[in-house]
């Protein structure tokens, strides 16, 4: 009996020897920054969660390959530890819990989707690390006061205000009329209430305002009434689905709108999938290659558009750009603490303002980048049926004129 | 805008045709779903998994240069051995047990060809074109895609020859003696196992033409298969087991019921109000029952 006791309470203090050890590991490990990102990998947002992986270890192959991260005169290597979240949120919110607790990591980046986003914060915010985020966009994270969360990208209610406003434009600053279908999650929601603010600011009118249940596949009842209002703006935003959805039966049902702007083109592969049928869609995205920001890392758009394709035999979506910027926010918030202390990491990153390939970033209280506005691009075909995204707004960027309005379908 | 349908007549007969040709395919699934329910007495969770998997398929051919309708021919004969297999694999298993066990089968089922197909297939939102045009009635005021109107005439071509199947050949008369008394068949000499390993094959081969078909009418991705087994699980609960011509007035009947609920209720109610009309069904028929009970005495 005593024998059992002693061997119980050897093998209890080892446990509990072993399980302070495993907290003890460190964030910086010899010369190597280790970041750490659940990602998905598997489950319904892979495609994406592979994008956003891809955009960060081009980052730190890159930005390890060019003398790393300098802190406090020495040179750092960044190392990413990566899990597969299951495009699950709670799985997402174990896994940073995990990796904070159990991995010692003190520095994260963010999932893929605003939901999984939203599950991973409040871990991060309750530890104390510092997130930067590249694909969560919902208007949600940036009201909470998460200090410790940093978006490089623009929130989901810009995505579609400037269609809006240039709808207004050529409409000789008069209120437009507008049709809107958005799914019932919480990042299209976001994006309505983008549209919502922009139309109360424009004098415009919303006519028609759906609401799609998530499991739909159909949108003819949403088309018929566009086509019996003529509405001078559709609006239409449920992920690649309802991207998708949208340009079949438009074209099915030969629906006339002076302009259609949506989310998601590019993650749809509209003008593959749909080839002329997609033509004229005017398209929110957080990126497009002719942009012309610059860094010294990817050099600019063109550059990295090339680098990507060479590297991973596919042409980056923004996913992967935005999620490469967030690597270069992180060398540069190091740099400027020069030193790891959360705190100070955190501070720096409050008070990032750079330009990188992807865009500048400068965040706001809330950690949303609100130096970057959205570009839309139009889907423009040639006569041989070939299509290909053209920025057509902000003008600054534009590398083709807007086509407005749509031809009819019955010269097309 | 939630009357507009009063305002504009010509959208009536816009929501009424979308919604039979729409119902008309669901009641094709439907159809699969009731047929293996009354022989087996199992409650198919996998059913819209199988739709999908058949979507894929007629998506492959159209990737590879074939034009997709013909998944409405190749779809079903290799869903029907898919079938097959998932019955001498599971479903032989949980035959003869409750429902409740069958139910957690499928629905294992369903879980791992969700997975499976998003690994196989990748998480992207796909769709085959048929570049089938589209008919317009009333001067443009009312347009019918050519590719649903397609659909349903398949479905309704599917659903006539398994009737006379059912009626004239020596397996569809096993099958319907099964469904009658199982047990009486089998002493009789009907072979059960053979007649419930077909009729998994033939549902999963309706599945597959429907899958098929909504490749080239909506899209298709691995995680969108539950839709379908709700919708096809409502119309044989409106309907009942073994009533064909109820399950496709019932399927009909609730496509056209969720058009005219989207326009008059509002898109995020359409869903909803399907499920509201369900219930009061269920209570009416509770209701109507009581009434007829019987007592012995």
């Amino acid at each position: 009996m005593k024998i059992k006791n002693i061997i119980i309470t050897f093998v209890s203090a080892l446990a509990i020897l072993f399980s302070t050890s495993v907290v003890s590991f460190a964030k910086v490990v010899g010369d190597k920054i280790i970041l750490g990102s659940a990602i998905s990998l598997t489950g319904k947002y892979s495609s994406n969660g592979v994008h956003t992986q891809n955009g960060y270890n081009m980052a730190v192959d890159r930005i390890n390959s060019m003398g790393g991260v300098k802190v406090g005169g020495k040179t750092y290597k960044f190392e990413i530890i990566y899990y597969d979240d299951e495009s699950n949120p709670k799985r997402a919110a174990q896994l940073a819990e995990r990796l904070i607790s159990q991995d010692g990591v003190e520095f994260m980046l963010g999932p893929y989707s605003s939901g999984l986003t939203k599950a991973i914060a409040p871990v991060t915010e309750k530890y104390g690390v510092p997130m930067v985020e590249a694909n969560g966009a919902s208007r949600s994270l940036f009201t909470k006061g998460y200090k410790y969360l940093f978006a490089v990208l623009a929130p989901a209610n810009l995505y579609l205000d400037v269609a809006i406003r240039t709808a207004v434009e050529l409409n000789g600053g008069k209120g437009v009329r507008i049709a809107q279908a958005f799914e019932q999650d919480a990042f299209s929601q976001d994006v309505r209430l983008g549209i919502l603010d922009a139309a109360k600011e424009t004098g415009s009118k919303i006519i028609i305002d759906d609401k799609l249940p998530k499991e739909l596949n159909d949108m003819a009842a949403t088309l018929a009434k566009v086509k019996a209002t003529k509405p001078d703006v559709l609006v239409v935003s449920g992920h690649t689905k309802g991207a998708l959805t949208a340009i079949r039966q438009i074209a099915e049902m030969k629906v006339d709108v002076p302009m259609l702007a949506m989310t998601h083109c590019d993650a749809a592969k509209l003008s593959k999938q749909h080839g002329a049928n997609s033509q004229y869609a005017l398209c929110a995205s957080q990126w497009h290659k002719t942009l012309t920001y610059k860094d010294d890392f990817f050099t600019d758009g063109m550059t990295y558009d090339a680098d990507f394709t060479k590297e991973f035999g596919y042409a980056p979506p923004y996913q992967a750009a935005e999620s490469s910027a967030a690597l270069l926010v992180f060398k540069d918030a190091f740099e400027r603490a020069g030193s790891f202390d959360q705190k100070k990491v955190r501070d720096a990153l409050a008070a990032t303002n750079m330009q990188t390939f992807y865009g500048n970033i400068k965040f706001a209280e809330g950690g949303q980048n609100v130096d970057k506005p959205m570009v839309l691009f139009q889907v423009m075909c040639d006569d041989a049926g070939k299509c290909e995204n053209k920025v057509v707004a902000p003008l600054k960027w534009a590398s083709a004129e807007l086509i407005h309005p749509i031809p009819k379908w019955s010269d097309r | 805008m939630d009357f507009l349908i009063f305002q504009v007549p010509m959208l009536t007969v816009q929501a009424t045709l979308d919604g039979v040709l729409l119902g008309i395919l669901f009641a094709l699934i439907a159809y699969g779903m009731a047929l293996q329910w009354g022989v087996m007495n199992i409650i198919n969770i996998a059913q819209g998994d199988l739709v999908i998997l058949g979507g894929y398929i007629a998506y492959f051919m159209y990737l590879y240069g074939i034009h997709p309708a013909w998944g409405v021919v190749v779809s079903p004969i290799i869903m029907y051995f898919v079938g097959v297999i998932i019955y001498k694999l599971v479903i032989n298993k949980v035959v003869d047990r409750d429902l409740f066990i069958s139910i957690l089968a499928t629905f294992g089922i369903s879980i791992l060809f969700m997975q499976l197909m998003n690994f196989a297939f990748g998480a992207d939102v796909v769709l085959a074109n048929s570049g089938y045009g589209t008919t317009m009635l009333f001067d443009n005021s009312v347009t019918l895609p050519n590719s649903k109107i397609f659909s349903a005439f398949i479905s309704i071509v599917f659903a006539i020859g398994l009737v006379i199947y059912m009626k004239k050949s020596k397996l569809g008369r096993a099958i319907r003696a099964t469904a009658q008394n199982a047990r009486a068949a089998k002493i009789l000499g009907v072979d059960t196992e053979k007649v419930y390993a077909a009729t998994f094959g033939i549902n999963a081969a309706l599945c597959g033409v429907a899958g098929a078909l909504i490749s080239i009418t909506f899209t298709i991705h691995p995680y969108m298969g539950l839709p379908y087994t709700i919708r096809s699980f409502m119309i044989v609960i409106v309907a009942g087991l073994g009533n064909l011509p109820g399950v496709a007035m019932s399927g009909m009947g609730l496509g056209m019921f969720e058009e005219f609920a989207d326009y008059i209720l509002g898109t995020e109610f359409r869903i909803g109000s399907v499920f509201l009309l369900l219930v009061l069904i269920l209570v009416y028929r509770r209701f109507k029952l009581s009434k007829k009970r019987e007592y012995l005495k």
